[in-house]
């Protein structure tokens, strides 16, 4: 089951790639009907899982691949992972609907996105860290790809800069995964029992150091400050489609390597570190807004909250770190709270980019300054747009509500401090607010001139996403059903 | 004696022997037929090697030659290498003045390489070393340039000196044990003076990294891979590799602890690894650049050989290394002889657009060079990084992958291009376009099939990687 929804896009990549009769109309409604049947087959996923007992993963499958370094292809799902799988699912669908009139080389731009949607969901339900890892890698090379080819201006030199910093996270998590399995006995590269050995229980120095290695791997993926500086010139310079899967998709792979990760196999050194990485958490909440605020273009804007958002995250499972006997309930709200603000922002932000997109597709900018009074001209790129930002600044009956509010509510309970990183709520709240003024109210002028209003399809697209995102907000209990019980488990793994 | 155990090696030779004498008989237009021949002698020995993999590992020749698990993926290994060798002369040398002694000395060289892999006496080495490289210079000065004759005449001379070098090695650790067969030294260094063991120590392995062409001995190789024809090149940065690491595996298995030879080979990996990827940086002629590449990848290959007595995956990732080492460089030296006129990075920039396969090649061979996975070399280098660690060796560790960084920069200095669309540097002028619209004009046939068909093994082995663990980790010869 889990197979054929990672390999399904696969296939259907290989075959775009190596079919060049096929036509381009063909070509695009072949990714809009395998993203559409991976969207049915995650359902079919999410009606038969049942919550695994701690210690194991739903559906599971085990074949063996390595066994000479006790390395296999083992997948699974558990509540961690079974909401970004869906969110993925959603995401590439929504990718594919917007993509429906994309006129450069749309044979290869969808080969790319299935094979990157395949790489994606794949790392997402991996078992064995050296799976992880290839998809992982697999990733980087895709979006260098994606955004090479079909990105604007500079986007060879931003592309390069991308795979270099990213490649490098990359070999650091290397670096760190080999020393879990050095360090466990015996040595393995399996996930649920490296979770259940707690390979460097004992060993302060070496659990430090791999621990350090992990890190610097998961922080330049997901991005935090100080290793953020790729992300912008990356969003900047890569397509709309580009963007979105990098910012819902891409970035949630390390945030993920966090909780499935770093956390419940390095209990020891994660709660030694704990407090460095809520600062961390916290300096890129409050930094990634303020950077935000300043930019007067608005994709860059949208791409610095992503370092904003990310830093909430960041900041909980910090948090989640500082052991005490009575805060097991409010840290394992701060986890669950991390979660839901990864599928939160990955439907959100995806939807954001997507709209930005239209900007430069329609005027060739995305300076703010440039544009005035849009919603007279475009008035359901308006309401989208306010939609989206709305979601995205945590307005109560959105998705980024119920993430954020339970990201403070457990931080807070157990580290007062985290407080600070309310302001960074504030001033994306500002950012936002002071960017629908400037773009879209006031006296019609610039390049808002005679802009066509959103395509259908442009409509379907983010409709999907922050319909979901309205749905999580309005009815969060299934959602949350599945990620609590899993949150609970990586904070009693992590009192170990 | 038991001479039948040493069938694949009697075939190449035969096989070479046969290729010279019938080149001698056959019109210019005719002389494929050896091609033929010098092939046939190749998958024979293929198909016997491989048969032999399943039998228990002997001893040939009172106890000089090891005829086990590594000794048969050497065989293979070098075989397929020189198979696929013979893929790109297709192109470059069918007809010409050459052919026929071009493929003997390629046996030759091959069945030198694999005598290097089985020996387990110093002098069967030495003699091995030499049967494995003099052919190395009549290749490479089989091109008549300039540039040709620089590179044979300097791998001449840095051979010359290194085989010296070897025998000193030889006769020093002979006269402080009085003995050259392997079990024989594993026993009797131990109290031999340090001194001496060590000195001995150094002069060996400075021979077997010429062979192999890693730092110190490497200066040849980025010559010899720019100025010998595209045939020739691919071949001497390849299979020769195969055979002196796995010699340099069982030489220093026998070392005593009396010296530190673990950090002596982990500090030459690491320069071997760091001067080449420093190197290959600057170079403009993608031949140069890949030969510069094969100097680093020695650094990798030696990092199994630090840690061979200490973890149990040494071997085994050393092994595979090699074998996904051998086809993921022959695909990329088999793109730039299917394109023989872009000897310039630029000259590449278009090729996704006018020649997809041969441009996704390019990109497994070169990210499959860095350790991307899931081509074969990334099970290696994982493994082969596992080892270091295990072996107590972190560092080394620690160096293989800030060293692949570093080598992603030149790699993708040659991929950036050839995935550009051919107009973006279209600013040289009218000139220069004409010569790049004639450098991918025509790709060779028997080059571009042979570095897609590399490509796709390179991949297919990578994710086979358990099959092919199986059988690298079969019994060894003690």
């Amino acid at each position: 089951m889990l197979s054929l929804l990672v390999f399904l896009p696969l296939v259907a990549a290989i075959v775009l790639a190596a079919v060049p009769r096929l036509g381009d109309a063909a070509a695009r409604w072949l990714w809009l009907a395998v993203a559409a049947a991976e969207v049915v087959l995650v359902a079919l996923v999410w009606a038969r899982y049942e919550t695994p007992t701690p210690g194991r993963l739903a559906l599971d499958e085990q074949v063996q691949w390595i066994p000479g370094v006790r390395s296999s292809y083992h997948v699974g799902v558990d509540g961690l992972s079974l909401p970004l799988v869906a969110m993925t699912a959603v995401v590439f669908l929504a990718c594919a609907v917007y993509s429906l009139k994309e006129a450069r080389r749309p044979r290869l731009h969808a080969a790319l996105l299935l094979f990157l949607q395949s790489v994606s969901l794949g790392l997402f339900v991996s078992a064995d860290l050296i799976l992880f890892f290839v998809f992982f890698d697999l990733s980087i090379v895709g979006m260098y790809f994606l955004i090479a080819g079909w990105g604007h201006v500079n986007a060879a030199r931003s592309a390069l800069q991308f795979f270099l910093y990213t490649f490098l996270g990359s070999l650091a998590l290397l670096v760190g995964f080999i020393g879990l399995y050095v360090y466990a006995d015996p040595h393995t590269f399996d996930m649920v029992e490296l979770i259940a050995a707690n390979p460097l229980a004992g060993h302060g120095l070496a659990g430090g150091l791999v621990l350090a290695a992990i890190l610097l791997g998961l922080a330049v993926k997901t991005p935090t400050v100080p290793f953020h500086t790729w992300l912008p010139p990356a969003h900047t310079d890569a397509s709309s489609v580009g963007s979105a899967v990098l910012a819902a998709v891409l970035l949630k792979m390390g945030t993920y390597g966090f909780v499935r990760i770093a956390m419940p196999m390095l209990p020891e050194a994660w709660r030694a570190w704990a407090w460095l990485i809520i600062v961390v958490g916290i300096v890129s909440v409050l930094y990634g807004a303020l950077v935000a605020l300043a930019q007067s273009n608005l994709k860059r804007m949208v791409a610095y909250t992503s370092v904003n958002h990310m830093g909430y995250v960041v900041m909980a499972v910090g948090a989640a770190g500082l052991v005490a006997s009575d805060t097991a309930s409010a840290r394992g709200i701060a986890v669950t709270g991390a979660v839901t603000e990864m599928v939160s922002h990955g439907l959100i932000t995806a939807a954001l980019f997507l709209l930005v997109g239209t900007l430069h597709q329609r005027a060739g900018t995305y300076e703010m300054a440039d544009f005035g009074g849009l919603a007279h001209t475009a008035p359901k790129l308006a309401g989208l747009f306010a939609v989206g930002a709305f979601a995205s600044l945590g307005l109560p009956a959105l998705s980024g509500f119920i993430a954020e509010f339970q990201v403070f509510t457990g931080s807070i309970a157990v580290a007062p401090v985290t407080a600070i990183a309310l302001f960074g709520i504030l001033i994306t709240a500002a950012l936002f607010l002071r960017a629908l003024q400037r773009v879209f109210t006031g006296g019609l002028h610039g390049r808002s001139v005679g802009f066509a209003d959103l395509h259908p399809r442009e409509v379907w697209s983010t409709g999907i996403l922050l319909g979901l995102s309205l749905l999580i907000g309005v009815y969060p209990a299934p959602l949350l059903a599945v990620i609590e019980p899993a949150a609970s488990a990586v904070v009693t793994l992590l009192g170990r | 004696m038991r001479p039948l155990l040493l069938l694949p090696e009697i075939l190449l030779f035969v096989g070479g022997l046969a290729a010279l004498m019938g080149g001698s008989f056959l019109p210019r237009n005719r002389q494929w037929v050896t091609r033929v021949v010098a092939a046939g002698a190749l998958v024979a020995s293929i198909a016997v090697s491989a048969a032999g993999l399943t039998g228990a590992p002997t001893a040939a020749f009172e106890g000089t030659y090891a005829v086990d698990t590594a000794t048969g993926i050497a065989r293979i290994a070098a075989a397929l290498g020189t198979l696929l060798v013979l893929g790109i002369a297709g192109d470059e040398l069918a007809a010409t003045a050459r052919e026929s002694e071009t493929y003997a000395l390629l046996l030759f060289a091959t069945t030198g390489t694999i005598v290097l892999a089985g020996a387990r006496d110093l002098l069967v080495l030495a003699v091995a070393f030499f049967l494995a490289s003099i052919p190395l210079y009549g290749l490479i000065g089989m091109v008549r340039t300039p540039r040709g004759a620089e590179a044979a005449m300097k791998t001449y001379l840095m051979g010359a000196l290194f085989g010296i070098v070897l025998l000193l090695g030889v006769t020093l650790l002979y006269g402080v044990t009085g003995a050259t067969l392997h079990a024989d030294l594993a026993q009797r260094l131990a109290a031999a003076p340090p001194a001496a063991v060590a000195a001995g120590l150094l002069a060996v392995v400075a021979g077997l990294l010429f062979e192999a062409g890693g730092v110190p001995a490497h200066f040849w190789v980025p010559d010899a891979a720019q100025g010998a024809n595209g045939t020739v090149a691919t071949f001497l940065t390849t299979v020769p590799k195969i055979g002196a690491m796995v010699a340099l595996y069982r030489f220093v298995s026998v070392l005593p602890d009396t010296v530190d030879w673990p950090l002596l080979i982990g500090v030459l990996a690491v320069l071997s690894m760091t001067l080449a990827n420093l190197a290959a940086y600057w170079q403009q002629d993608p031949r140069r650049m890949l030969g510069w590449s094969t100097v680093s990848q020695v650094g990798f290959l030696l990092v199994p050989i630090a840690v061979a007595t200490r973890s149990d995956l040494a071997l085994p990732s050393l092994l595979l290394y090699l074998l996904g080492y051998t086809v993921t460089n022959v695909a990329a030296f088999a793109v730039t002889t299917a394109l023989p006129d872009a000897r310039d990075l630029s000259d590449y920039r278009g090729l996704s657009r006018s020649r997809p396969w041969l441009a996704a090649s390019l990109l497994v061979a070169l990210l499959g060079l860095v350790g991307t996975p899931p081509t074969v070399v990334f099970v290696g280098k994982l493994t082969t990084a596992t080892a270091a660690w295990d072996g107590g060796m972190a560092w080394l560790t620690l160096a293989v992958f800030v060293n692949s960084l570093i080598s992603l920069f030149y790699y993708l200095r040659w991929i950036i291009p050839a995935f550009s669309p051919a107009g973006v540097m279209a600013m040289a002028g009218a000139q220069s376009d004409e010569h790049h619209a004639a450098a991918l004009r025509v790709p060779g046939r028997w080059s571009s099939d042979t570095a897609v068909a590399a490509a796709l093994l390179s991949v297919g082995l990578g994710l086979a990687g358990g099959l092919v663990w199986a059988i690298v980790s079969g019994p060894l010869l003690t």
